[in-house]
């Protein structure tokens, strides 16, 4: 295939533009394969943090980094606030375990915190020494800040892009890497798996058309969560489950699905995240009586102005504050404004001199988005979908129950997060986990590298290429991607929220299910090869919608309530029946087989989460 | 806050279909504090699936979405409508072959990055047990700004030296060259003059600054490439004129 060029190599048009030389309409080809030793698909934080660990252990290995994005697009680059790792002399790792575990409402599994806590701080200062732009202390030491939920403060941060900075100091590190080979804007559509192995993937090339395959006997699955099955989320366009859905597809169970986080403060226009910082540093959160109504929902009593106290009040976990406004709302204390019902983040005590060097991005946002400036006003904030914890099912090593399928980051569950997770805990996740993914691959590799048969791979590719080829030339189909695409967003909206009924899941249920079918009469206005979104997304919808029907599903068999999973209907936390993770079981067209599994606890019994200020 | 009438004029290009580009015109309703993204979403849901362009994120940092905008590089998530009059004309970034309507090819801004070594070669080498580097928070400002930079690539687009000398490095790339140069921690400046002082490299920059101007994350690539001319200045002095100084 010919590649293209450097700009000025185009023919030139009548509008003086270039066009890209080679684009021209392309025949039907044999499908060209790449063989490599493993396969990432997703390119941010922890696809980046397996692929460098790879690279390093074996210089030989052949790595292959497929992404529908660049790297530097992902997603990890729009978290602000931090990532957490015991750096500092005052904390501990017992005290990073039992706020994590408490913060999950148990439902963590307990060996995997522990991994993770220990991990921590090696993967923030490998960072580090990578260049990350950690803020510091005066005598050049890393700074931390405190966080929701955390007792001590741990978070370490880049100002409040620090996702950002983690994602571009991964992406550059990259770099060096001859044998990170990276197919940028590649959409992987499905694992093949051969004698209960995986094999490899196929995926589009989006500039070409074309599918390839991708022969590798270990898998890596790092892409990202599902927050665009809502309508609004902090979430970019590109985080639509396709990383979940591909392991479900092939066999592999999604896990606590039904726990999504709503982040407390999103700007109500657009659901631009302000970040968890900006109440570490000492902003507050008011009603529209200007009462800082947190402590009438177990947070209080009211810690001074300008003078945060840790893990109680505004700086508690996210699912309390979050179903702190949905009360509130209910009682008529919310601020209205012409998105919707608001509360008030008041930052304004702060100064401007601490929102610029500690918020400068949330400043900016906020005149830019909302009209309002941090230093003079209160800017009016609403919660907002955020992070699934749920995920791809993996155990301690970020395996998958498929040999050969490993996972990391948003869109695995090991599970550190149990119902809750805790602000600045997912950034350090997708270092660890992502390196742990890297070692098991490795593992799996020098024990034995099980390669599939050309005849096999290319049977399993060829019938990948034919459901595609199906979609591309339905005709005579009434539904849209948009129009599905909204309807979908609406039921979410309305029964998986934060507060949900047996009544309202199970309408969502059978209206996702619904919606299933009516995929199938989806005909794309865009049959064409080159980039074309219109296929994209009808491929993005399928994943989304069912990420969806396995998180209704799991919500409407979860009776209880834990962490983000509120049920009207059954408002307490059972024990007895629920100490489980629950797993969904991908059945083609029925709905999804939900079964469950033992939480690990090691040592820290299911107890009462009090985030009051009696806690001391 | 309420709803007007915008009228876009998007530059439409279908390699497999169309010889050239042309221009569509689309109505959009839209709300007023939408950005010229919302109303090609609107348009894509709407009226016109066919439309393609990249986004992402939607706050600016993701660097997705850089495109003309009334002939100026801009992202259009922070391209605000109520900013424009009458018709808005939506183009891909300039001095980039379009690969299909507003997407273009970035192959050789990407290639560019690479080339200039942007990763941290340790002045000192450390061991992870000893802990981080330390780095004042004066030793951190001096390479900061130089850090933010998105790859949204709207300076390449801006740059007259670019368009007219596609080998050149170009703004970004170079900044991101001086970031690491500057950074306390790393020893690799000469690696990396190499490529930023070489022919291709910073002498190329006639210093029209429009890459400053343009940089939503105000970088000041221009401000980061006089400084690695100097640099490369007094190399040379140093190299030809006091060699014992060297080393």
């Amino acid at each position: 295939m010919q590649r293209l060029g450097l700009p000025g190599d185009g023919q030139a048009s009548l509008t003086g533009i270039n066009i890209a030389p080679g684009a021209t309409v392309r025949m039907e080809v044999a499908m060209e394969t790449v063989q490599t030793d493993v396969a990432i698909i997703g390119a941010g934080g922890a696809g980046l943090r397996a692929a460098i660990a790879l690279a390093q252990a074996d210089p030989k290995l052949r790595i292959a980094l497929v992404s529908k994005v660049y790297p530097m697009r992902s997603h990890t680059c729009a978290a602000e606030g931090g990532a957490a790792g015991v750096i500092k002399a005052d904390d501990s790792l017992e005290q990073h375990f039992e706020d994590t575990v408490g913060g999950g409402d148990w439902l963590s599994d307990q060996d995997a915190v522990d991994y993770f806590i220990r991990e921590a701080p090696r993967e923030l200062v490998q960072l580090e020494h990578w260049g990350c732009p950690w803020s510091r202390e005066a005598n050049g030491s890393v700074a931390v800040r405190p966080f929701g939920g955390m007792k001590k403060q741990r978070t370490w941060f880049a100002a409040d892009k620090s996702g950002f900075h983690i994602l571009h100091t991964l992406f550059q590190t990259s770099l060096q890497f001859a044998s990170i080979q990276r197919f940028d804007e590649y959409y992987a559509t499905e694992l093949l798996v051969h004698e209960g192995r995986c094999a490899g993937l196929t995926a589009i090339e989006m500039r070409s058309g074309q599918m390839r395959r991708f022969d590798a006997p270990a898998v890596i699955i790092a892409g990202g969560g599902a927050g665009r099955m809502f309508p609004f989320t902090t979430n970019g366009a590109i985080k639509t489950g396709d990383g979940m859905a591909l392991a479900y597809r092939a066999g592999v169970p999604l896990k606590d699905m039904e726990f999504v986080q709503y982040h407390p403060t999103g700007l109500p226009s657009t659901g631009t995240l302000l970040t968890e910082a900006c109440r570490g540093e000492g902003g507050v959160l008011l009603n529209r009586n200007g009462r800082r109504f947190l402590q009438d929902y177990g947070m209080g009593p009211e810690t001074p102005l300008g003078q945060p106290v840790l893990k109680t009040m505004e700086l508690g976990p996210r699912d309390r504050v979050s179903q702190a406004f949905w009360h509130e709302q209910k009682k008529g204390n919310a601020v209205p404004t012409q998105w919707g019902d608001a509360m008030l983040l008041d930052m304004r005590h702060l100064g401007e001199k601490t929102i610029n060097e500690r918020l400068p991005l949330v400043r900016d946002m906020s005149i830019s988005y909302m009209g309002v400036d941090p230093v003079t006003d209160p800017v009016p904030v609403r919660p907002v979908v955020h992070y699934m914890m749920g995920g791809i099912h993996t155990d301690i090593k970020a395996a998958t129950p498929l040999p050969g399928l490993y996972a990391a980051g948003e869109c695995a569950c090991v599970s550190i997060n149990g119902a809750n997770r805790l602000g600045s805990n997912s950034l350090t996740e997708l270092l660890v986990f992502g390196r742990r993914a890297a070692l098991s691959a490795m593992q799996y590799l020098e024990a034995g590298a099980h390669t599939a048969g050309e005849a096999a791979l290319g049977a399993l590719a060829a019938a990948a290429q034919a459901r595609l080829r199906e979609l591309m030339q339905r005709s005579g189909g009434t539904e849209t991607v948009a129009g599905l695409r909204r309807e979908m967003m609406q039921t979410m909206e309305l029964h998986a929220g934060i507060y949900r009924s047996g009544e309202g899941l199970a309408a969502a249920c059978s209206k996702l299910a619904e919606l299933r079918r009516r995929c199938r009469g989806i005909e794309l206005h865009d049959k064409t090869n080159v980039y074309n979104t219109d296929l994209l997304q009808a491929l993005e919808l399928d994943s989304m919608l069912e990420c969806a029907e396995a998180l209704t599903r799991s919500a409407l068999a979860r009776k209880e309530s834990r962490g983000a999973h509120q049920r009207l209907d059954f408002v307490e936390r059972d024990d007895q029946r629920f100490l489980r993770h629950s797993l969904a079981h991908y059945r083609g067209s029925d709905a999804p087989r939900v079964d469950y599994l033992d939480v690990v606890i090691t040592r820290s019994q299911p107890g009462v989460r009090d985030y009051s200020g009696a806690h001391e | 806050m309420g709803e007007r009438l915008v009228e876009l004029e998007v530059l439409r290009y279908h390699p497999e279909t169309d010889s050239e580009p042309h221009f569509q015109r689309y109505s959009a309703t839209c709300r007023e504090e939408w950005v010229v993204l919302d109303a090609l979403n609107h348009i894509k849901e709407a009226i016109d699936p066919t439309l393609s362009y990249r986004w992402s994120c939607h706050m600016a940092v993701c660097g997705s979405c850089g495109m003309m905008i009334n002939g100026e590089p801009k992202l259009a998530c922070k391209a605000f409508l109520r900013d424009y009059r009458g018709v808005i004309r939506v183009e891909p970034l300039r001095h980039f072959p379009i690969e299909r309507d507003l997407v273009t090819v970035i192959d050789d801004f990407i290639a560019k990055l690479a080339r200039v070594k942007p990763w941290l070669m340790p002045k000192d080498n450390k061991a992870l047990a000893a802990g981080e580097y330390r780095q004042t928070p004066a030793e951190l400002k001096r390479f900061k700004r130089y850090s933010m930079c998105i790859n949204c690539m709207l300076c390449y687009a801006s740059c007259p030296e670019y368009g007219l000398i596609p080998e050149y490095i170009g703004p970004a790339a170079i900044a991101l060259a001086h970031r690491y140069n500057q950074d306390s921690r790393d020893g690799g400046r000469e690696l990396r003059q190499q490529e930023t002082a070489a022919t291709e490299g910073a002498w190329e920059c006639s210093f029209v600054g429009a890459c400053s101007e343009v940089c939503p994350e105000h970088v000041d690539p221009a401000g980061a490439i006089q400084q690695v001319k100097i640099e490369s200045t007094v190399d040379w002095y140093q190299e030809h004129l006091m060699p014992w100084l060297k080393k």
